[in-house]
């Protein structure tokens, strides 16, 4: 009965072992799975979407609300009021991607659309004024904001307007004059709260607004940047304009893109497959460019080479470009860490513009759920 | 073929609803791609992949095919799931901000100190 007893407790220990060993992949695969490696020929990216792909080491790949909550990152590496870098660990490339694509095209911003020229007699053309203009970035919240449509009169809800005049003379004593407004600043740009000034127009729709705008914290809108040239003028040179700005999004026109760059990269991983000592180890220092590798002193042993800054690889992969090398260093990318920086025009944080990223994406969910019911 | 809503249509078979064919009016690869990952990673799902017919459309179909439940049930829990993840996604964000910004705040009251 003994000998019964042990045998049974032998075979579920075996298959309590069989059922731990098959939850873990063998080691090959598991990097397959979530490495992306960077060999001195080509990188190896291999994708596997379907969820049922590791069923034979009978791995369930599904998505697990619960594990991903469990596993997902976010790391903030620095943060300004214009550009933030950060991490998120246990996303796939779909979703970050989602979140690139709309900050680029998708999330709003106000921007100069309409330009009425009064006078221009610079040598800037009207449209190349008119357009220099429309790129000029705003320091306005968007979400005030609402979309103008070609049918809808400009009110104090989906216009601003600003006003520009200027006009270049000289001055002094003749033969040494000097010119006074050479330049035509972003900052000449003055914010109207009243709405237009121009006489009432059937066709452009450019009318006085019904109540004042108000600008937030007490600051007049006016745009991020006072210092951007728009226009050089001469003497009796003139510029006067009024320019309508309205809301949009990038994917319409780059100007309403509130990013300067929105980029991720995947975090790199670099391994030393076996120890590098003495004379190689300064080799490899010496070999990369963005000084990852630093020197371990070992004291009577020697030195030893170790990954100091992996973070820094841009995986140029000059440490395994000769012959022998491949075999001891192994550069790799983390395919599910992404190393995301965004860097605002001005118009919103960066952090808020990730949230309004991920709210549209939300949104847009939504919107086809509604229309499915 | 059945409209649903105004930014969507269905192509399928009347006796067949395990594949459909989803048309998204306005949609691009943000959302196609997105629902394509989700929908792959749906043991109940065979098949599924998108495509943006022409890149002048604004349009993005998606193809389910599952192994017997309803494609349009497939289809509604991808969506409900990514707008869940979404805003697990955004819940994480916004806490490590503020966390950073703690941190951030914290620090120069540390390094008065020490210079007294």
């Amino acid at each position: 009965m003994d000998t019964e007893k042990k045998k049974k407790k032998k075979a579920a220990a075996a298959a309590q072992e069989a059922a731990g060993a098959s939850t873990k992949l063998p080691q090959h695969l598991q990097d397959q799975k979530t490495r992306v490696f960077c060999a001195s020929d080509a990188p190896t990216y291999q994708n596997v979407s379907y969820s049922g792909a590791y069923m034979a080491s009978r791995i369930d790949d599904s998505l697990n609300m619960a594990d991903f909550v469990k596993n997902l990152k976010v790391e903030i590496k620095s943060l300004t009021e214009e550009e933030m870098v950060f991490d998120i660990i246990g996303i796939d490339p779909a979703i970050a991607n989602a979140f690139r694509r709309i900050l680029i095209a998708e999330v709003p911003t106000m921007a100069i659309e309409k330009v009425f020229v009064v006078d221009n007699t610079s040598v800037v053309q009207d449209e190349v004024l008119a357009h220099r203009l429309g790129l000029v970035p705003l320091k306005v919240d968007p979400r005030n904001f609402e979309y103008r449509t070609e049918a809808d009169n400009a009110t104090e809800k989906n216009t601003i307007v600003f006003r520009l005049k200027k006009r270049c003379w000289e001055e002094g004593p003749k033969g040494a004059e000097t010119r006074v407004n050479e330049k035509v600043y972003s900052s000449d740009l003055e914010w109207l709260p009243l709405g237009s000034e121009l006489p009432p127009d059937e066709e452009t729709k450019f009318t006085a607004f019904n109540a004042p705008q108000t600008a937030p914290g007490g600051q007049p809108i006016a745009p991020t940047h006072p210092d951007i040239v728009l226009a050089k003028l001469r003497k009796r040179h003139e510029v006067e304009l009024e320019a309508h700005a309205v809301k949009g999004v990038g994917k319409e026109h780059a100007k309403w893109s509130p990013v300067a760059t929105a980029a991720y990269r995947l975090l790199p991983e670099v391994i030393l497959k076996e120890d590098i000592r003495g004379d190689e180890a300064d080799e490899l220092v010496r070999k990369c460019p963005v000084h990852v590798f630093d020197i371990e002193d070992l004291g009577p042993d020697g030195k030893r080479a170790t990954v100091a800054r992996p973070r820094d690889c841009t995986l140029c992969r000059e440490c395994i470009r000769e012959e022998g090398w491949e075999e001891k260093v192994a550069l790799r990318r983390v395919k599910d860490h992404f190393i995301f920086s965004i860097e605002s025009t001005g118009a919103l944080r960066p952090e808020e513009l990730f949230t309004e990223a991920i709210k549209i994406l939300t949104d847009k969910c939504e919107k086809v759920l509604a229309d499915l019911f | 073929m059945a409209a649903a809503g105004a930014g969507l249509t269905e192509v399928g078979s009347e006796a067949d609803n395990t594949a459909i064919t989803f048309s998204l009016k306005d949609e691009d690869h943000t959302l196609g791609n997105a629902l394509r990952y989700i929908l792959n990673k749906d043991p109940r799902v065979a098949f599924c992949g998108y495509s943006v017919p022409h890149p002048s459309e604004q349009r993005v179909n998606v193809r389910v095919q599952t192994t017997g439940e309803s494609a349009r049930t497939v289809f509604k829990s991808a969506l409900s799931d990514l707008a869940v993840l979404c805003n697990h996604v955004k819940a994480a964000f916004e806490k490590a901000v503020e966390e950073h910004k703690a941190e951030q705040g914290v620090e120069p009251i540390e390094v008065d100190e020490e210079s007294d």
